[in-house]
C-alpha cells in the first residue's frame, strides 16, 4: 500500500457555544496514501469541512475543539504542535482551497501579491525576483497569463479566481492539498476546466490530495480512495473500485448512487433518499440513519454499529457486522 | 426670505457653474420661487461680481466679516475631525481584535455613555473642570493654541465615540472574511493576518464615515463657538438669524455648503484611491 | 399571553405574530441592559405624564426671588434657579416639552422616509431616481445647516422645530427602507403574490412592511435619543424652543451664568438629557439584539 502521508484516528470534535454542544465530527478514521487522492463524500453538513479544518487547526478558536483522537502528518502529531510550528506547516506541507473563490481573495491586494505572500511566509532566503519568477510561474501553470499578476481578483471570474486561489496553494509545493469543493461555485462547464487543472497538476506534482465534494462523479475522475461520511461518522471505505463496483454497500451509499440521475434509463422520478440528516446536537442513540434506511433491523435503532473492516473495504452496518465478504 | 435647500444647487455645480444651470436646476427642482429671485440675484453678484455686499445688521462688508471667522471653524472643525479620528479609530481596531477583554469592554462602555450626552454638555463639562476648578485652560477667545484644546476636545469626543464603534463592528465584520481565512491557511501569524489583511479591508467605510461625521461635526463647532465664545462662522450665522441679516446668513451658508462639499469630494477620492473595485468603476468610466 | 390552537389560516397567522412577539420579548429580556433601560424609560415617562401630581406647574414657572439660586435641600429637591424657580419642576415640565418633541419628530420623520423609501424601492425607476437625487441633494448639506435655514425662514417655535427636525431625520429612513424593499421585493413569494393578483399597495403593506418592521423599529427607537440630544442643542443655541419654555437645552443655556455659584443648576438638566438618551439607546441595542440576534457577533 506504500507510505501512508496523512493518518488521521477517532478523530472527534465538536462546537461549544453558550447554548448547546454540536457534534461535528464523530470518531472520524482516514488514512490518506502518498500521492493518492481521497475522496470525502457527504452531504452538507456531513462533518467533512470540519474535518478538513482539524487537519489544519483552523477550527474557530472560540467555538471549535477538538475532544479526542489524532492527526498524524508524515508522522508528525499535528494536534500536539504549538502554533508557530503549524503555521511553518499550513500554506508550505499542507494546503488547502476552500470553496467560494468569490471571497477567498484579499479584494485590495493583487493576486500577484497574495501568491507571493504564500512564498515569502516560508521560504525566508529568497530574493524578490526569485519569488516574482515563481509567481509568473505558477500563474501560467494554471492557465493565467504571467502579465495579469498585477491585476486585483474582481477582474476575474470565477473560474479563474479560483485558479488563483489554487496557483496560492501550490505555491510552495506541498505535500498534501486539502481541496473542499473547489468546483461547487462554479459553472458546469468551468467545472470540469478547473477539475482537469487539478488532475494535470497532482500529477506533476506528486501532491497527495483531500477531496470534498459530495459530486460521486468527481470521486470517479480524480480519486483513488474514497470515504463516504455521514452524521458526523465515516460510514463506508474504500478504493474506488470498492465504491463504484463492490457489491455491498452501506444503505446511505446506495441511496447516493441511486439518487444520480441516470440518462440511459427512461426513469419517470428521481430516486432521493427520504428523510433528513439528524440534528448534529441531538444524534440518536443507534444508528444515525436507522430512520432513512430501507434495510434498517431492531438492532439499528438501539446499537451505534461498530466499523467492520475487509482488506480496503470499511463499512459502518449492522448489515455487515461479519465484515464484508468478496 | 427663504433659504431653502436650493443652495446645495450651487454648491453641487460649483461657485463657476453658469448661472443658467444653476437656474435650470433650480427650475427642474421646483425652488424657483419668486422670492428666491433675491437669492439667486445675490449669489449672481456674489459669483460675477465677487462682491459679498454689505451686512444688513452691521453696514459693513460681509467678506470682511466672515473670512476670518470662516478660517477659524474651518480650522476647529478640522481638528475636530483628526481628533476624533485619533481617538476613536485605533481604539476601535483594539477593541475588535481584543474582543471581549477588558481593551473592549471600557472603551465600549465609555462610548455608549458618550453617545448619550450632547456635545454642549461635554463642552459645559470641560469648561467646568478645566477653566473654573482646575484653572487650567482659557474659558473664551482663541487667543492661543491652549484655548483650541478644549474646543476640539469638546467636539471630538462624540464623534470619537461613534468612530470607536464603526471602526469595532467594520474590523468584526472583516475579520470574518473568508479571505482572512485563507490568509490563516497560507500559514500567516495572527498578528499579519489582522494588519495586512483585515485592516486594510475593515478601514475602507471607516474612511466614509469619517468624512460623513463632518456634518455633525460642524455643528458641533457652531456649539463650542456658542460656548467657549470663539468668533467662528457659526455662531455668527446663528446670532444674526435673529436680526434677518440675509447677506451675512447666505454668504455664511454657502461657504460652509461649499467646505463640506469639497471635503466629502476629496473622501470619495480618498477612497477610490484605496479600493481597486472603485477605481476600476472610474477608470471604466473615463475610457 | 394566550396561544391560539385553532387550525383556522388566520389564527395560525396570529399564532405565528403572537409567538413571534414572544420570543424577541424572550430575548429582549435577556439583556440586561436592555431591561434596565426600559425600566429606567418607563419610570421617566411615568415621571413625565404625571408630572403635575410630583411638581405643579406654577413651580415651574412662577418666579419666586426671594428663593433665588438655593441649593438642593428638602424644600427643593434640586434647588431654584435664578428666579426662585424650582428647578426639578423645571426639569419634569422640561421634560414633556423635550420628550414630546422628540416622539413626534421622530413619527413624523419615520412615517415620512418610510414612505418615501417604500415607494423609491417598489416603483423603482424613473421615480426611484428622482427620489433618491432629491435625497441627496438633502444629504449633502449637514444637518444644522439646515435647520438654521429652516429655523430662518419660519422662525422659532413648535411647529416649526418639529417641521426642520422631520427634515432632518427622515433622510435615513428612506435609505433604509428602500434597500429593505429591494431585497425584499425580489424574494420569490412577492412575485408569487403579484402572481396571484395582489395590488401594489397590498403587496408593500402586507407583506414587506412586516419584514422591515424590525430594522424601522430598531433605527425609530435609536433615533428618538438622536433627536433628543439635537433638540436640546438646537434649545441651547437659540434655534429651538424659545424661551421661558422650560425646555432641557434651554435650562442649562442659562445655567452658564451661574456655573460658579450653583453648579447643579447645569447638572441636573445635563443628568436628566443623558438619562434619557441612555436608557432609549439601551432598549434600542436590546431590541436590534432581540429581532435579529445572527447579527450579535
Amino acid at each position: 500500500m506504500g507510505d501512508v502521508i496523512l493518518d488521521i484516528r477517532d478523530l472527534t470534535v465538536v462546537y461549544k457555544t453558550d447554548l448547546e454542544t454540536v457534534e461535528a465530527v464523530n470518531g472520524v478514521d482516514l488514512r490518506i496514501g502518498k500521492g493518492k487522492t481521497m475522496g470525502l463524500v457527504g452531504e452538507t453538513g456531513a462533518g467533512k469541512t470540519t474535518t478538513a479544518l482539524s487537519i489544519l487547526r483552523l477550527l474557530p478558536s472560540n467555538t471549535g475543539r477538538v475532544l479526542k483522537g489524532s492527526i498524524a502528518f508524515g508522522g508528525i502529531d499535528v494536534l500536539a504542535l504549538d502554533e508557530k510550528k503549524m503555521r511553518d506547516i499550513r500554506g508550505d506541507r499542507i494546503a488547502m482551497v476552500f470553496q467560494d473563490p468569490m471571497t477567498s481573495l484579499n479584494p485590495v491586494m493583487t493576486i500577484g501579491e497574495q501568491i507571493a505572500e504564500a512564498l515569502v511566509l516560508h521560504n525566508d532566503g529568497l530574493g524578490k525576483e526569485d519569488i516574482e519568477g515563481r509567481v509568473e510561474e505558477m500563474l501560467s501553470m494554471v492557465g493565467i497569463l504571467p502579465s495579469r499578476k498585477n491585476e486585483y481578483p474582481h477582474q476575474f471570474s470565477g473560474g479563474m479566481k479560483q485558479r488563483v486561489v489554487i496557483a496560492m496553494a501550490l505555491a510552495c509545493e506541498p505535500e498534501l492539498l486539502i481541496a473542499d469543493e473547489p468546483t461547487t461555485a462554479l459553472d458546469v462547464t468551468i467545472q470540469a476546466q478547473v477539475l482537469l487543472m487539478i488532475k494535470e497538476l497532482r500529477n506533476r506534482l506528486g501532491t497527495s490530495m483531500l477531496m470534498i465534494t459530495h459530486n460521486l462523479g468527481i470521486v470517479a475522475k480524480i480519486c483513488d480512495d474514497v470515504a463516504v461520511m455521514y452524521a458526523e461518522e465515516v460510514v463506508e471505505s474504500g478504493t474506488v473500485e470498492d465504491l463504484f463496483f463492490g457489491d455491498r454497500h452501506h444503505p446511505y451509499t446506495e441511496g447516493l448512487f441511486g439518487s444520480l440521475p441516470n440518462l440511459s434509463s427512461r426513469a419517470k422520478r428521481l430516486v432521493p433518499i427520504p428523510g433528513l440528516m439528524p440534528d448534529p446536537s441531538n444524534l440518536p442513540e443507534g444508528c444515525a440513519f436507522e430512520e432513512r434506511c430501507g434495510k434498517r433491523m431492531d438492532i439499528c435503532k438501539n446499537l451505534h454499529p461498530a466499523t467492520a473492516t475487509s482488506g480496503t473495504h470499511s463499512l459502518r452496518c449492522h448489515l455487515f457486522n461479519g465484515g464484508p465478504e468478496r | 426670505m427663504n433659504i431653502t435647500p436650493g443652495d446645495p444647487a450651487r454648491a453641487l455645480l460649483g461657485v463657476s457653474a453658469p448661472q443658467a444651470d444653476v437656474d435650470a436646476l433650480n427650475h427642474q427642482l421646483g425652488y424657483d420661487l419668486p422670492f428666491f429671485q433675491k437669492y439667486v440675484n445675490y449669489v449672481k453678484r456674489m459669483v460675477v461680481d465677487h462682491d459679498f455686499g454689505l451686512s444688513y445688521f452691521t453696514k459693513q462688508s460681509v467678506f470682511n466679516e466672515i473670512w476670518p471667522r470662516y478660517l477659524v471653524t474651518i480650522r476647529l472643525a478640522f481638528l475636530g475631525v483628526f481628533l476624533a479620528a485619533l481617538l476613536g479609530v485605533p481604539l476601535g481596531i483594539y477593541a475588535a481584535v481584543k474582543q471581549y477583554s477588558l481593551w473592549d469592554t471600557i472603551p465600549s462602555i465609555m462610548a455608549f455613555l458618550i453617545a448619550a450626552i450632547p456635545a454642549f454638555v461635554l463642552g459645559m463639562l470641560l469648561l467646568f473642570i478645566f477653566s473654573l476648578k482646575l484653572n487650567l485652560l482659557p474659558s473664551y477667545g482663541i487667543n492661543s493654541v491652549k484655548s483650541y484644546i478644549m474646543p476640539a476636545l469638546a467636539i471630538s469626543i462624540p464623534p470619537a465615540a461613534m468612530n470607536l464603534r464603526f471602526t469595532k463592528s467594520s474590523m468584526l465584520e472583516s475579520i470574518r472574511q473568508d479571505y482572512v481565512r485563507t490568509a490563516r491557511a497560507k500559514g500567516a501569524a495572527e498578528s499579519v493576518v489582522i494588519w495586512k489583511h483585515a485592516l486594510k479591508n475593515a478601514l475602507l467605510p471607516v474612511i466614509t464615515n469619517i468624512g460623513l461625521s463632518l456634518g455633525s461635526l460642524i455643528c458641533g463647532a457652531v456649539v463650542a463657538e456658542k460656548l467657549f465664545s470663539i468668533p467662528g462662522i457659526g455662531s455668527l450665522i446663528v446670532d444674526r438669524i435673529a436680526y434677518k441679516d440675509e447677506p451675512v446668513i447666505i454668504a455664511g451658508t454657502i461657504l460652509i455648503a461649499i467646505c463640506f462639499t469639497i471635503v466629502m469630494l476629496i473622501v470619495d477620492l480618498i477612497y477610490a484611491y484605496i479600493d481597486p473595485r472603485i477605481r476600476a468603476k472610474y477608470a471604466r468610466t473615463k475610457g | 399571553m394566550e396561544m391560539s390552537v385553532t387550525a383556522a389560516k388566520q389564527d395560525a397567522i396570529v399564532f405565528k405574530k403572537q409567538s413571534q412577539a414572544k420570543e424577541i420579548w424572550r430575548r429582549f429580556k435577556k439583556s440586561k441592559g436592555a431591561v434596565a433601560g426600559l425600566c429606567i424609560f418607563a419610570t421617566i415617562i411615568l415621571g413625565l405624564a404625571f408630572a403635575d401630581l410630583i411638581a405643579p406647574y406654577e413651580l415651574a414657572t412662577k418666579q419666586h426671588l426671594a428663593d433665588k439660586l438655593a441649593s438642593p435641600s428638602s424644600a427643593h429637591w434640586l434647588g431654584t434657579d435664578a428666579f426662585g424657580r424650582d428647578l426639578f419642576a423645571r426639569i419634569v415640565h422640561g421634560g414633556r416639552t423635550s420628550l414630546t418633541i422628540a416622539l413626534l419628530a421622530t413619527m413624523s420623520s419615520c412615517i415620512l422616509g418610510s414612505a418615501l423609501g417604500a415607494i423609491a424601492g417598489f416603483f423603482g425607476g424613473r421615480t426611484d431616481s428622482i427620489i433618491m437625487r432629491a435625497l441627496d441633494i438633502f444629504m449633502s448639506i449637514p444637518d444644522i445647516l439646515f435647520t438654521m435655514a429652516v429655523v430662518f425662514a419660519l422662525g422659532a417655535g413648535f411647529t416649526n422645530l418639529l417641521i426642520a427636525l422631520t427634515l432632518a431625520y427622515f433622510t435615513n429612513y428612506v435609505r433604509l427602507v428602500r434597500s429593505q424593499v429591494l431585497n425584499l421585493a425580489e424574494l420569490d413569494y412577492v412575485e408569487a403574490a403579484r402572481a396571484g393578483g395582489s395590488s401594489s399597495l397590498r403587496i408593500i403593506v402586507s407583506h414587506i412592511l412586516p419584514n422591515a418592521m424590525g430594522v424601522i423599529i430598531v433605527n425609530t427607537t435609536l433615533n428618538v435619543a438622536k433627536i433628543i440630544l439635537y433638540e436640546s442643542t438646537l434649545s441651547f443655541l437659540g434655534l429651538g424652543m424659545p424661551p421661558p419654555a422650560p425646555e432641557w437645552g434651554l435650562l442649562i443655556a442659562d445655567a452658564r451664568e451661574y456655573m460658579r455659584n450653583a453648579p447643579y443648576l447645569m447638572f441636573f438638566p445635563a443628568l436628566a438629557i443623558v438619562l434619557s438618551a441612555c436608557s432609549i439607546n439601551l432598549i434600542g441595542d436590546g431590541l436590534r439584539d432581540a429581532l435579529d440576534p445572527h447579527l450579535k457577533s
